[in-house]
């Protein structure tokens, strides 16, 4: 701060003349109130609270004031200062509320225009629904294993009970891998990896296999030689059907919803003794079309059930060839094709939708199924 | 298997009212796959009646019809147009009145025909579903088989439902009405009336002469001869009926007889001409170089593993696939020598595999029919041929039997309850296991249980004793041999709906591995960029590879191929991803959609070059290590890729300006994008492979190996693949990425001191790769620098040919302190230096 003024020269306003500090004060206020815009209060601001404006020379002039003055002179000042302060503060407040307003009007945009970055692609069904078994059976505490698609003949069959001039082995169409006799084939199934797993690991095996599969049918509606399936093994002390059936309506249940179920059907697999096809309860209908031509369902065409997949007890001679010790494990294994799943929970109507790579097929999904 | 319902009641007391939907239903329950049940689309009325009149009318189109009056048991008579003229006045014939619905789904009603109202149709066999009954015309019943009036649907039991069952491997008993009624009896808890169960009339010896030289493949052999009968004899109706509904077709009463026993019993039968058979008959191997000509009139080579049905004039037929058409029965036969004969599963198998001949004998022989059968079967025809065709049975027979009775296991009694985890009582066990026909006792003193009885040693529901039963199954079940194969058939009986649910808790798992959480990184990094993932067949072949400019000698060319592909023309499996994707791009641009963006993972094939085939091992004990490896040996190598496929334009023109169409960078940026999403920094630099722009083509490797490659198409390829010009691709070994990333990653603590910004510009030749000279400054550097990155690419006349100018933005920062105007000035200049040192780079001033 600078010294005693002392070439004291009253200019303008007299620091002791409380009328004149108020009204610089009131035209200060007035002018401030005034200013339209933020540019007029910048000019309003630099003329009544500028370096040289009267009440920055009044406040300069206190210093010199006879001590016995200063104070009141002081206080006068101040309160003027603090009044022009704020109510400069107050309308640039104002006045920058009103140029927001302006200016967010006036860039308003159309948002619906679309934009040139690329959108979201899309994953292929068939993978999400993958993922989604895998997710299920990781939360239960299981593996998800994978093996290779060109694949040892004794993996593909024999290790799996499918014995060389089993009716069994014939009615999965192969695909056998040069030169004849090669003991390679494209593996028909997800089971192989079954017996890798069984080959590799120690009880207890808790995995799920999703993977992609081969047989010779020809591409058609329904069918197709490149399909992917979804297999399940259990081997554990004391595994048995009940644990088969559990598993399958939790798998159920997470896949389809709340309050719906498996249903075991008696049937025939090499590879599991006892054996059974696996049924879904409708999970559109759930039963309320059977017998009642008023409600027909097309998912399930009004039978209550959809047939699903197979599933069994790990035939004995299966443990064996792979090594598992019969006398303290069983297991159970399930399987399911995952083009037929997505056929009937999406509404897929033609298989070859699925296998023709056309990018509308996946699109139409996203990421979610 | 077709069943007719008709054919069941004959021997199951089924409910009179039950449908075939009904018995479809249980037979489900019980384990057979019922496909589809044929409802009989026939509704009435259709009634006897008898010829009262007619007159003969020629027509214009040269046929003559005639009008008749008929009497139905009406008050008048029913007048109707036939074309037929088999019958006579006075006879009983059937007609369809309007408003039924015949066979096939053909509505009647009366219409104007032939100058006429035709008040319904006189029916011929095969409208009525009958088949042909060799008359050409309509059907005359015997007089007095009914009066007028008479409901002709239940006079010809002309409604039946059939029952198509697909019978699976283990079940061949059901490839017969037997198995299948044995199944329906004891699903509906009622008796089977066994069609086998016939009383035999042979003598067990002196028949038609037979050597059976191999015992193994041949257990039972029997032969009946039956002599006079009349070939000319037609089958009766109610037999072709069955057999059509069962989906035969008629032919003779002598073969017509022998399929309707197979059907009935499952025994198939063969039947010789007595006539053309010269000399004993023998069963013997094949000797190299014989030959048959079979029914089919196809000629046969034979194999020396083939069994053969012989005798003095050579081989007469394939043993249980088929006969020969040397002594095939004709319409001139009398005299019948039937065969009944039991032969090996594999045998028969292999010899339909052999002679890609699956015929009603061999698809039975192949699951094994019941060993008991034959002598029953034989005497079945034979009563049936004397019945229908008036020949003469001899007593004489011949009979062979070597088959050895099936052997008890022996299983806990709880064992069933212990597979299934359900109560089952050891009463429940042993009245399921006789219903399906096999023996139960208590097995004897120091008997010990089967092995293969899986975990009956673990802790398990407890349901009962230890105490040991000894199960002989019957001979038709040849399936049952382990104590699983018995617990099936109790625990279906007792309702798989009746075990438990009970979800198995598992130990805890690790989630998904590494590997398996970098693959849906990757698919979901790839999803942001805007890319679609899709599917496609992984076969592949020369076109393929041809499209895509590969070299005659490229290592690609080389695949693992298939021995029956689906397409002589794409033999091969894929070893390069893009091979498929490609195709996949071509139809979706042929189907408008030329802006694309596609990926796709899966696995490539490469061969192994030398590789042994891979052993069938043995399957009663665990393989060796060893063994494992040689199996794994013979695999080729099978690593995951990931391909990406860009066509068009990758942004598009809008209101905004103009679009950006896809570049080879967009490609090199997309292969960048796949590695970090693993976690991977790889190497760059330029490369020339097919089927890429030979200018255009980023090369990544990872620690020196070669990953794959991304960039522009060659012209050439995506004309070939009919792709826009410039599109480009990626391809790369996901695997070897992901097993390249991290397997963590350890923070660094950042500096909160000033960063200090340094631009360079560099003019170097223009075959120096940016990214080499950006390593190099990087180098240079030191380890002040916290990131270069580049932001100008110049060339033109103010550098000259040949050259281009690179400009890098350099950042440094200190971990400790606030960077000094020195020692900025340092690190740029010996970041410079190692460029200039490097590349020859001159400074750009200015």
């Amino acid at each position: 701060m600078s010294g005693p003024n002392t070439d004291y020269d009253p200019v303008e306003v007299t620091p002791l003349h409380a009328e004149e500090v108020e009204r610089t004060r009131d035209e200060a206020l007035k002018a401030f109130t005034e200013a339209a815009d933020l540019a007029a209060l910048q000019d309003a601001k630099g003329t009544h609270l500028g370096e040289k404006s009267p009440i920055a020379l009044a406040n300069r002039e206190i210093g010199a004031l006879p001590p016995q003055a200063r104070k009141e002179a002081g206080q006068r000042i101040g309160a003027a200062r603090k009044a022009i302060n704020e109510a400069f503060a107050g309308r640039l407040a104002v006045l920058e509320a009103e140029h927001e307003e302006r200016m967010l009007a006036t860039e308003r945009v159309d948002a619906t225009l679309p934009w040139h970055t690329p959108e979201l692609g899309a994953r292929h069904p068939l993978s999400l629904i993958s993922e989604q078994v895998a997710d299920v059976f990781t939360a239960l505490g299981w593996d998800v294993a994978e093996g290779p698609e060109v694949e040892a003949e004794w993996l593909n069959f024999d290790a799996l009970n499918f014995l060389p001039d089993h009716p069994a082995r014939q009615m999965q169409d192969t695909f056998f891998v040069e030169p004849a006799g090669s003991g390679t084939v494209l593996r028909t199934h997800t089971s192989p990896v079954q017996a890798r797993s069984m080959l590799t690991r120690k009880p207890p095996i808790y995995v799920v296999v999703p993977g992609r599969v081969f047989r010779t049918d020809e591409l058609d509606a329904t069918h197709t030689p490149v399909f992917y399936q979804v297999e399940g093994l259990v081997v554990d002390e004391g595994i048995t059907l009940a644990h088969l059936k559990g598993t399958l309506d939790h798998f159920v249940v997470s896949m389809f919803g709340e309050g719906l179920e498996a249903r075991l059907r008696p049937n025939f697999f090499p590879f599991t003794e006892p054996s059974a096809e696996v049924d879904l309860k409708c999970f559109v209908c759930r039963g309320a079309s059977v017998g009642n031509p008023d409600r027909p369902c097309r998912t399930c065409g009004s039978e209550g059930w959809i047939e699903w997949g197979g599933c069994g007890v790990v035939n004995p001679r299966v443990l064996q060839a792979c090594g598992i010790d019969t006398d303290r494990y069983s297991g159970f294994a399930f399987g399911m094709g995952l083009e037929r799943t997505l056929m009937f929970r999406n509404g897929v109507e033609d298989m070859r939708d699925m296998v023709e790579g056309d990018v509308r097929f996946s699109r139409q999904f996203g990421m979610e199924i | 298997m077709r069943v007719p319902l008709s054919w069941l009641h004959e021997y199951v007391d089924l409910p009179a009212e039950v449908t075939g939907r009904d018995v479809g239903e249980k037979l489900i329950r019980a384990g057979l796959e019922v496909e589809t049940v044929e409802e009989s689309d026939l509704t009435g009325p259709l009634v006897v009646g008898k010829v009262l009149t007619y007159d003969d009318e020629p027509q214009k189109n040269g046929k003559t019809i005639r009008w008749c009056s008929l009497d139905i048991g009406k008050d008048e008579p029913q007048w109707v147009v036939c074309g037929a003229n088999n019958f006579e006045v006075g006879d009983l014939v059937v007609v369809v009145l309007p408003g039924a619905v015949l066979p096939g789904g053909f509505a009647i009603s009366a219409r104007k025909t032939y100058g006429h109202v035709s008040s319904g149709m006189i029916c011929s066999s095969s409208e009525l579903g009958l088949g042909d009954d060799g008359t050409h015309g309509i059907v005359v019943l015997e007089p007095g088989e009914a009066v007028p009036g008479d409901d002709a649907i239940e006079l010809l039991a002309l409604r039946d439902d059939v029952l198509d069952i697909a019978v699976t491997p283990d079940r061949g008993y059901c490839l017969s009405i037997r198995g299948v009624a044995r199944e329906a009896a004891t699903a509906y808890g009622v008796e089977l009336k066994d069609p086998a169960g016939l009383r035999l009339t042979g003598s067990g010896q002196g028949g038609y002469p037979v050597r059976v030289d191999d015992a193994a493949a041949c257990s039972v052999f029997v032969t009946r001869t039956v002599t006079g009968i009349d070939p000319k004899a037609l089958s009766p109706r109610w037999m072709q009926k069955r057999l059509l509904a069962s989906g035969m077709r008629p032919i003779s009463i002598g073969v017509d007889i022998t399929n309707y026993v197979m059907l009935e019993l499952g025994q198939p039968i063969h039947g010789y001409d007595k006539a053309r058979l010269s000399g004993e008959i023998v069963v013997r191997r094949a000797t190299p170089g014989e030959k048959l000509m079979t029914l089919d009139d196809q000629t046969r080579e034979l194999d020396a593993e083939d069994l053969l049905i012989t005798d003095d004039s050579g081989p007469i037929g394939v043993a249980g696939v088929m006969g020969g058409a040397s002594t095939e029965i004709s319409d001139a036969t009398a005299d019948v020598v039937i065969e009944a004969a039991h032969f090996h599963p594999i045998v028969i198998a292999r010899a339909s595999r052999r002679h890609k001949l699956s015929s009603e004998a061999s698809r039975r022989f192949e699951r094994e029919v019941d060993p008991l059968l034959p002598r029953y079967a034989a005497q079945r025809v034979a009563d049936l041929l004397v019945d229908l065709a008036g020949g003469t049975l001899e007593a004489d027979e011949t009979v062979v039997d070597t088959h050895a009775l099936p052997e008890p296991t022996t299983i806990r009694a709880d064992h069933s309850a212990r597979v299934a985890g359900a109560s089952i009582t050891i009463e429940e066990t042993l009245r399921h296991l006789r219903s399906v026909g096999c023996t139960v006792e208590p097995a004897p003193a120091g008997a010990v249980p089967a092995p293969l009885a899986a975990g009956v040693h673990a802790p398990a529901t407890e349901v009962g004793g230890d105490d040991l039963l000894s199960v002989t199954p019957p001979s038709w079940r040849p399936d049952l041999h382990d104590p699983n194969d018995f617990a099936e058939e109790v625990i279906r009986l007792f309702g798989y709906d009746n075990v438990p649910s009970i979800l198995p808790p598992a130990p805890g798992g690790q989630g998904l591995t590494v590997a398996q959480r970098r693959r849906r990184r990757v698919a979901t990094a790839l999803v942001g960029a805007g890319l679609t993932e899709v599917v496609s067949y992984p076969f592949t072949g020369a076109a393929d590879f041809d499209a895509m400019g590969l070299p005659a000698d490229d290592p690609r060319r080389t695949t693992v191929k298939l021995v029956n592909p689906l397409s002589d023309e794409e033999p091969s499996m894929q070893t390069m991803l893009l091979a498929t994707l490609l195709r996949t791009a071509e139809r979706n641009a042929g189907r408008g959609a030329t802006d694309l963006a596609i990926f796709q993972t899966g696995l490539v094939f490469l061969p192994k070059g030398e590789s042994k085939p891979a052993p069938l091992l043995p399957v009663e004990h665990r393989p060796s290590d060893a063994e494992i490896q040689t199996l794994n040996d013979a695999l080729p190598d099978q690593p995951l890729h990931v391909g990406v496929v860009l066509t068009g334009s990758r942004t598009p023109t809008g209101w905004w300006g103009k679009g950006q169409p896809v570049s080879w960078a967009d490609a090199v940026q997309l292969a960048r994008t796949i590695a970090s999403a693993v976690g991977v920094e790889p190497k760059v630099r330029n490369g020339e492979v097919a089927p890429w722009h030979p200018g255009r083509c980023a090369e990544f490797s990872v620690d020196g190996k070669v990953v794959g490659h991304a960039g522009e198409l060659h012209p050439k390829v995506c004309q070939a693949f009919g792709l826009p010009a410039r599109s480009s691709a990626v391809e790369l070994d996901l695997e070897a990425l992901i097993t390249a990333g991290p397997s963590s990653i350890a923070a660094h603590p950042f500096s909160s001191y000033p960063v200090a910004k340094e631009d360079v510009a560099l003019i170097v030749p223009a075959d120096v790769a940016a990214a080499e000279v950006e390593a190099a400054l990087a180098e240079g550097a030191g380890e002040l620098l916290e990131s270069v990155r580049l932001f100008d690419l110049y060339t033109g006349e103010q550098i000259g040919e040949g050259k281009k100018s690179l400009a890098f933005a350099l950042r440094f920062r200190a971990a400790d302190r606030t960077l000094k105007e020195n020692e900025v000035a340092d690190a740029r200049q010996a970041a410079v230096q190692v460029a200039v040192d490097r590349f020859g780079a001159v400074q750009r001033v200015g």
